[in-house]
């Protein structure tokens, strides 16, 4: 049985750069707890010596050239962007 | 009844004969849009202006040739389309007007001169299976609105079934074509991993996507299919194949005939009014010539859990696209950058995406890896093996789409864990990357629609369409329509 902590939960949300309240820590708590325990079903099966699915279809790595291409122009790239100055994205501080 | 509910061959006939203009027939569409979808909320965001554009130069153009000419359809909002709003549903991606770009199949259906009203609705990012997940409104079933219409392509499936559109597009990573169009009574199929590319979908699982029409009719589907399928050199994990003409396969002969029944899939926790459902079904193949057998597929009750640590790990890794710097949504409350990416991503994301990201992270975290993703990735190589001994037998397999027809709106969302166990039956085709598609088979004593899933071997979608076609042509589900009053 996989017991999972708020810690843990509170670890895995800076992993996946989520900020979640006190509150919300301990809702996922019990849900990840539920699907994790159901997960290990999968321990009743013996997978000795099975090979991972990596992919469905037995292709093998696909080569293109390395070609320069157009695709988007910088102004483009910027169209969408919450905040952007002098052509470049713009960002908070990342030094403190 | 509507102009929309012709199929798409019958249509080609009355735009060729000048019956009617693509400009009639688009104004037909949004005035369905108009009288229904306050209720049904499946559509997103309106192309009116483009799309009646489009239609009257190709009214003007004189060459009506194309594969798709003048036939209204609706885009799943997590496709892209230059200049066109897409959002996948979600509150981060709200203001995301314009992707720069068509994705492949767009691209496709541009060129057979389809023409795309709008986007439709679905669960955000693709997460759900009762599209009330979506940031925006939850979709109803045109069945009757105090159903679900299924998820996550619930907007494109009942687009299709309230007539507002000929055809949709929709996405399948553990079912998301397929079951909303066994809840709204349509047909859909998921098509075989690497058939269709996926360049320009926003991607939730990468070693599941797939993108696959939803239709009134086996043929309109199979014609769509053509259409997008093929070889993409912009999608490395695309399969450089011919893409074979789907409609020439919709022979009606489906003599002699191999048809395997897991047990797995008509048993315990199957509504006896789809099982009923089924099992009538295999009695009309019965009846063409065919014959069935039960048979095993032994780990099937492993697909759920592997799937759900499966396509959580890899939606936590696209995910992580989502940093409000380059597009979306950013938190106006950040002080650095750090702080930046998890109040936007946290402030943008909803319920379900969150607990999806979180699984996914924490089975891929240090020390969990072998336990989790790696174990779910070999029981998939169990589960791919099922099917491969199966088809060395057997032609096709044919169970339910879902274990039950459409949920109340409400019944489920509050209860992950019964909403993934109901996915038993469309999750293992996903992990096999095999094609299956959802055809109406009757309704339930509710009322509600009920969907046949028939499932075929790699690349081998003729013979899922063929078998599917049989079936339409000698029942009559598929012409039943949704009361929604309005114009006929």
């Amino acid at each position: 049985m996989a017991e999972i902590t708020k810690d843990q939960v509170k670890h895995v949300a800076h992993l996946a750069r989520l900020e979640i309240t006190d509150e919300e820590a301990g809702q996922f708590t019990e849900h990840l707890s539920a699907i994790i325990t159901y997960a290990e079903k999968l321990n009743e099966l013996d997978t000795e010596g099975i090979e991972p699915t990596t992919h469905v279809l037995d292709l093998k790595n696909v080569f293109r050239k390395d070609e320069a291409k157009h695709t988007i122009t910088q102004e483009e790239a910027l169209k969408n962007a919450p905040d952007a100055q002098d052509g470049q994205f713009r960002v908070p501080s990342i030094l403190e | 009844m509507s102009l929309l509910d012709h199929s798409i061959k019958e249509l080609e006939a009355k735009l060729h004969n000048k019956e009617i203009t693509s400009e009639e027939l688009v104004k037909a569409s949004y005035e369905r849009i108009k009288e229904v979808d306050g209720d049904i909320q499946a559509f997103l965001t309106l192309n009116e202006e483009n799309a009646l554009e489009t239609a009257r130069e190709l009214d003007k153009s004189g060459d009506d040739s194309a594969k798709l000419f003048g036939i209204p359809c609706g885009i799943k909002d997590n496709i892209v389309t230059k200049g066109l709003r897409t959002t996948c549903a979600s509150q981060f991606l709200r203001n995301f007007e314009d992707p720069l770009y068509d994705a492949t199949v767009v691209e496709k259906l541009g060129s057979e001169k389809a023409i795309n009203v709008g986007k439709l609705n679905m669960d955000e990012f693709a997460m759900g299976s009762t599209n009330e997940n979506s940031s925006f409104a939850a979709v109803k079933n045109p069945w009757n609105k105090d159903y679900v219409p299924g998820g996550s392509s619930g907007g494109s499936a009942a687009a299709v079934a309230a007539g507002e559109v000929v055809f949709s597009l929709g996405t399948d990573t553990g079912g998301s074509i397929r079951q909303p169009a066994s809840f709204c009574g349509v047909v859909g199929i998921k098509p075989t991993y690497g058939l269709v590319s996926r360049y320009g979908l926003v991607a939730f699982a990468s070693s599941l996507d797939q993108i696959g029409p939803i239709t009134r009719t086996v043929e309109d589907n199979a014609r769509v299919l053509e259409v997008i399928a093929g070889h993409d050199k912009m999608d490395a994990t695309s399969a450089n194949l011919d893409v074979p003409a789907y409609t020439d396969a919709l022979t009606g002969d489906v003599k002699g005939l191999k048809i395997a029944v897991p047990k797995e899939y008509i048993g315990e926790g199957v509504d006896p009014d789809v099982k009923e459902a089924v099992l009538n079904a295999l009695k009309v193949y019965e009846s063409l010539g065919a014959t069935w057998e039960e048979v095993s597929l032994p780990h099937s009750q492993y697909a759920v859990a592997a799937y759900y640590l499966i396509s959580s790990s890899e939606a936590s890794a696209n995910l992580a696209r989502f940093d409000g710097v380059r597009y979306g949504v950013r938190s106006e409350n950040a002080e650095n950058m750090i702080d930046m990416f998890k109040k936007s991503r946290s402030e943008g994301f909803g319920e379900e995406v969150k607990r999806r990201i979180m699984l996914g992270t924490f089975a891929l975290s240090s020390g969990y890896y072998d336990a989790y993703y790696k174990k779910a990735q070999q029981v998939r190589t169990l589960i791919k093996q099922d099917f491969d001994k199966i088809f060395e037998e057997y032609d096709v397999i044919i169970g339910p789409t879902s274990p039950t027809t459409a949920y109340k709106v409400g019944e489920v969302i509050d209860d992950p864990m019964t909403m993934y166990a109901n996915d038993i039956l469309t999750v293992p085709m996903n992990l096999a990357g095999v094609p299956a598609i959802s055809v109406p088979c009757g309704f339930a004593s509710n009322g509600m629609p009920i969907g046949l899933q028939i499932i075929g071997k790699h690349f081998d979608e003729a013979a899922v369409y063929r078998t599917a076609h049989a079936f339409e042509q000698n029942t009559d589900h598929h012409t039943k329509r949704p009361d929604l009053g309005g114009a006929k």
